[in-house]
């Protein structure tokens, strides 16, 4: 599995995404300027790290989504070729047209960095065959503008297709209520494209895969990327 | 020749900005506040003196970048 991570300016957690990565294929992924025009040959994977591009001006997301780079992404997203959208990320695929709807500033206008659990909506894609469908995980999120929005054709789509991949739940798994951090529309925290080849997620598995540093339960999603 | 465009969040989607904008209002005690939107205002320098020109320019930006019409409606003047 080859991989590639993009850096805007702005990106901050390229360097976590690389060691993700890194960790899982043994190989260090190369890192894709913005300004660049394709990716490098062989792409299976493209990364869009979290960060404030851009300084988050105008909308989170809304400047990086029209960068150079991202006409080579779209081409490779619909190649069915597999983009991996984190916090920032998420909100650069949805600005891109990648992926539907909007982040919003998150309910309580706070920034919110703590650990979070979820669960995993379903075990049969690329980026979550290391998991069990309904299993609960517990990662990091770090965001102001998390706040999943869509109008409700849209919403009754992605659910009507599968596409949720993830939710915000507590640690029985329970989802909604206080567990919700930040207002998202049916306590979606990741979606997944058409062809479920792009997968945009708030939430940071990337920070997760060290248990030095507060577990590992980030590590499938990156091992599952590499069994795609 | 100038233009003015505003960027507005479409009704009903939630706004927590203009919320806490339209409390500390309150707080402040000013009368006669029903609720606050918050927006957006760019005013742009045009390079034509074309008003048919300027108005594609200014509604191509505004779909392709100013606004995100997922959420936002645009208005467009020109000065």
């Amino acid at each position: 599995m080859k991989a590639a991570v993009v850096l805007f300016p702005g990106s901050n957690r390229e360097g976590d995404a690389v060691r993700a990565i890194e960790a899982a294929t043994g190989h260090k992924p190369p890192i894709v300027w913005h300004a660049d025009t394709e990716l490098p040959a062989g792409t299976d994977l493209v990364v869009l790290p979290g960060g404030f591009s851009y300084g988050d001006y105008l909308r989170c997301g809304a400047i990086a989504g029209r960068a150079a780079i991202m006409d080579a992404v779209r081409a490779h997203a619909a190649r069915g070729g597999l983009v991996l959208g984190i916090c920032n990320g998420f909100q650069i695929l949805c600005e891109g047209g990648l992926l539907p709807g909007v982040l919003m500033r998150n309910k309580d206008l706070r920034f919110i960095c703590k650990m979070q659990h979820l669960r995993v909506e379903r075990a049969d894609t690329a980026f979550t065959r290391a998991y069990r469908a309904g299993q609960v995980i517990k990662v990091a999120i770090a965001h102001g503008e998390g706040n999943y929005e869509a109008d409700d054709e849209t919403i009754a789509r992605l659910e009507g297709e599968g596409r949720v991949a993830f939710r915000y739940c507590d640690e029985a798994g329970v989802v909604g209520g206080l567990a919700n951090p930040n207002g998202s529309t049916h306590d979606i925290a990741g979606i997944y494209s058409e062809k479920r080849n792009v997968l945009g997620m708030m939430p940071h598995p990337e920070n997760l895969i060290d248990p030095l540093v507060g577990g590992v339960d980030g590590a499938g999603l990156f091992k599952s990327l590499v069994a795609a | 020749m100038k233009a003015r465009v505003t960027v507005t969040l479409k009704t009903g989607v939630l706004d927590p900005q203009g919320k806490a904008i339209e409390g500390a209002l309150k707080s402040l005690g000013v009368e006669g506040i029903g609720s606050v939107r918050q927006g957006k205002v760019f005013d742009v320098e045009l390079g034509t003196a074309d008003k048919a020109q300027a108005e594609t320019a200014l509604k191509t930006a505004c779909e392709k970048l100013l606004a995100n019409t997922v959420v936002e409606n645009y208005r467009i003047e020109i000065v």
